[in-house]
């Protein structure tokens, strides 16, 4: 009997092993379509993204001789007499090719100029210069050609990465020399602009925290019939476009809207209030907009709170506000944590909205963003924007979870 | 003997099927432009009209954007033939080659075409303006020009500029007294765009940034801005849709051409000439203003338009008087660092 079991266990184990990878295969098959796009949608173009951020082929293809060129320059004074030949004759292939302007617009982002430089060197240079001449030749065209940045922004565009559009996405640029260095006043723009991204994403987060927690607790609360009823007019807007709702608000807080309109026939104001095309207008109509994902992630916790903890703490004596602080809000504390985090950033990559409602002062890193992306065609600087925002929303994600898992276990609930 | 013929019908159906498929690939003339009722009016006027000549087309739309072009071009087959582009898309895709250099002998000769509209790689299609608009209901005394703009002690209210640098810049320098035909050589200074930053701070709490062309007659309509600039065509539209009683100032206008190109690569090359050739006609082009208020390029069209249209016309001569055509080489080299510059003063 004994042996009969010892006998039979081992192909029963197997059996169960083949049953489990078989289920597990089953399950892989199921989730591969959801994979694969993930894979399509999300992470092939993020790392792609994150690719052109610091890719730098233009100059490496289109002046290849001159980048090999200056690959030993050690940059102190001007290059010598092979560089110059080789830019030469790089200018002169790429004229004739017509993939100068490729370079020209790579390197007009370090050295404002260099577009036209380019060119009129490219129409300028009839003929390779005779040997020994290459340099004479090209200063005669253009006197920059004999200065050092010129050359040193050729050699720091050379390739094949390059830091120039992540430096520049937080104001800094590398000088002659290769130091990092901040960027000069008049064009440092970039760490402002993600401040007031972060800025306007917070407000937003708070007015949404403030407004929408009551309603939540109302939803949460009230007998089905309203709650119902109330829950419709949260999702009523909700469900409205985006850009209908933005419109609307124009037409309330223009000069001539309705606000206006009625300060001014009450007689509080003579002159209109400035309520739009400013940070007032972008604070309204976001937290318009995105209040119900804060009121939504709210209520479905508030819903799970059983009003028994509530009656048990007023039976042990605890005054109302109390019971509130001490009982009622750290169970909430998961419902504000996925509300705010879903709301800030959600604000973080808003662009029509501050587009529609904002003043030139109130665009936030979308707009730069695209900007780039679509106006200028510089999808280095677009891409390395872009970067940023995506590494600091991930810094908040992990400090979120920290503290959203440092809540769960430490305090507040207890069961 | 049946399954003979059986197989020998296949062979003749698959035989046709490949014929039928390789007609098919030496494709019609594809011409592509912008849609919307611009396509609509060009449709009647030279599309419809350049078919019943006997050649063949199709025409499709677009958005613009010159990475489109460099794919269809660099892409091998392309199925676009002619395509009208904006003056920056001209000047790139011109020097990266991604343009047929035009033999201007075959499209009537570079002499019937404003000078402005002829360029190696493509020829002007049409001339739009940016413009002072205003609402003649609510000003009293109609404005002069840029300097009035500036004035918001005659002219109280707000004022609608473009978000940018792009044409504000020129607009700033035209009101602080700068002639149109200087405008770029002192914007290609550190103290031209100094002196342009500096107007724009007497008037920069009253100013209202537009973004879409289609927002600058709705704040004329609201009442949100006294004056803004805007592009001549919307000014036009809202007057003979809406009813509207919009002004324009053409003194210091800022005016733009579009192109028709002939993409490298095109099997249609001949037929790309005739379209253009035919559209390039005074007498063709003369028929355009009365459906939609753009100017035309040939010299000649001009004296053939009812004078009803030419009075709103931007190629019509009073209105070219003073105006200047947007640079696009200035702004291609500085659009990036001056747009650091814009947004850094606007944060301020």
């Amino acid at each position: 009997m004994a042996a009969f079991v010892a006998g039979a266990e081992i192909p029963l184990k197997r059996r169960l092993r083949q049953a489990e990878r078989a289920r597990q295969f089953k399950a892989l098959a199921l989730v591969l379509p959801l994979l694969a796009f993930l894979l399509f949608t999300f992470l092939v173009p993020i790392g792609g993204m994150l690719w052109r951020s610091v890719d730098d082929w233009e100059v490496r293809e289109v002046l290849p001789q001159t980048a090999s060129a200056l690959a030993t320059w050690d940059g102190k004074d001007l290059p010598g007499e092979p560089a110059y030949a080789a830019l030469a004759a790089d200018v002169r292939q790429a004229y004739a090719d017509r993939t100068l302007a490729i370079a020209a617009k790579r390197l007009n982002y370090v050295v404002n100029g260099f577009r036209t430089l380019l060119t009129k060197t490219g129409r300028a240079l009839k003929a390779q210069p005779e040997a020994g001449q290459a340099k004479a030749t090209l200063v005669g065209i253009d006197p920059a050609w004999g200065e050092r940045s010129t050359w040193a922004a050729i050699k720091s565009a050379r390739g094949p990465v390059t830091d120039h559009y992540l430096l520049a996405a937080l104001d800094l640029q590398r000088n002659v020399d290769g130091a990092i260095v901040e960027a000069p006043a008049d064009q440092a723009i970039y760490r402002g602009v993600f401040m007031r991204t972060f800025g306007i994403g917070l407000g937003v987060t708070l007015a949404c925290l403030i407004l929408g927690f009551p309603v939540a607790y109302l939803l949460a609360t009230l007998p089905p019939k309203q709650s119902n009823l109330l829950m419709i007019f949260v999702l009523l807007p909700f469900w409205t476009s985006l850009l209908v709702r933005t419109c609307a608000w124009i037409v309330l807080l223009q000069d001539q809207g309705l606000i206006n309109d009625a300060l001014r026939w009450t007689g509080v104001t003579d002159t209109p209030l400035r309520l739009i095309y400013n940070r007032f207008g972008v604070f309204v109509a976001m937290t318009h907009v995105l209040l119900p994902f804060m009121i939504l992630p709210l209520y479905s916790v508030m819903k799970a709170i059983s009003p028994a903890y509530m009656r048990a703490a007023a039976s042990l004596g605890a005054p109302p506000a109390t019971a509130f602080v001490r009982i009622y809000l750290p169970q909430t504390l998961p419902g504000i944590g996925a509300g705010s985090l879903l709301v800030f950033i959600l604000a973080i990559g808003y662009y029509i909205t501050p587009a529609l409602v904002g003043g030139a002062g109130d665009q936030m890193i979308s707009y730069f963003i695209a900007f780039y992306t679509t106006d200028t065609v510089n999808w280095g600087l677009a891409s390395a924007l872009g970067a940023v925002l995506l590494a600091a929303t991930l810094v908040l994600a992990v400090v979120y979870g920290k503290l959203v898992h440092g809540t769960a276990t430490t305090g507040g609930i207890k069961n | 003997m049946h399954s003979m013929w059986k197989s020998f019908g296949f062979v003749a159906t698959l035989t046709a099927g490949i014929a039928l498929a390789s007609a098919a690939s030496a494709r019609d003339l594809t011409v592509v432009s912008w849609g919307g009722a611009y396509q609509e009016a060009q449709k009647k006027v030279y599309f419809e009209p350049f078919k019943k000549t006997g050649t063949p087309m199709n025409d499709e739309s677009w958005d613009g954007g010159i990475g489109v072009l460099r794919a269809k071009v660099q892409g091998g087959s392309s199925t676009w033939d002619v395509v009208q582009v904006e003056s920056e898309e001209l000047a790139l895709g011109c020097e990266e080659g991604l343009f047929q250099q035009l033999n201007y002998s075959k499209i009537g000769g570079e002499g019937q075409y404003l000078p402005e509209a002829v360029n190696p790689c493509g020829v002007g299609a049409i001339v739009y303006d940016f413009v002072l608009g205003y609402d003649k209901d609510k000003l009293k005394e109609a404005p002069k020009g840029w300097a009035d703009f500036f004035d918001t002690t005659k002219y109280p209210g707000k004022r609608g500029l473009r978000q940018g640098p792009k044409t504000t810049l020129e607009i700033a320098l035209m009101a602080d007294g700068v002639a149109p035909k200087d405008v770029y050589k002192v914007l290609g200074t550190d103290e031209g765009v100094e002196r342009a930053f500096k107007k724009l701070d007497a008037i920069k709490n009253n100013i209202v940034w537009w973004k879409a062309g289609a927002q600058p007659p709705q704040l004329l309509a609201s009442g949100e801005v006294a004056m803004t600039s805007v592009y001549n065509g919307r000014i036009d539209a809202a007057n003979r849709n809406e009813k509207k009683n919009f002004g324009m100032v053409w003194n210091g206008a800022l005016f733009t051409i579009d192109s028709w190109v002939i993409l490298k690569g095109s099997p249609n090359t001949d037929a790309a000439y005739k379209f253009l050739n035919y559209v390039g006609q005074a007498e063709n082009q003369a028929k355009l203003p009365e459906h939609i208020a753009y100017g035309v390029t040939n010299k000649n069209a001009t004296a053939k338009i009812d004078k009803g249209f030419l009075e709103n016309l931007p190629t019509s001569p009073q209105n070219m008087a003073n105006a200047i055509e947007i640079n696009t080489a200035f702004w291609l080299e500085n659009i990036d660092r001056l747009t650091e510059r814009f947004n850094n003063w606007a944060a301020k």
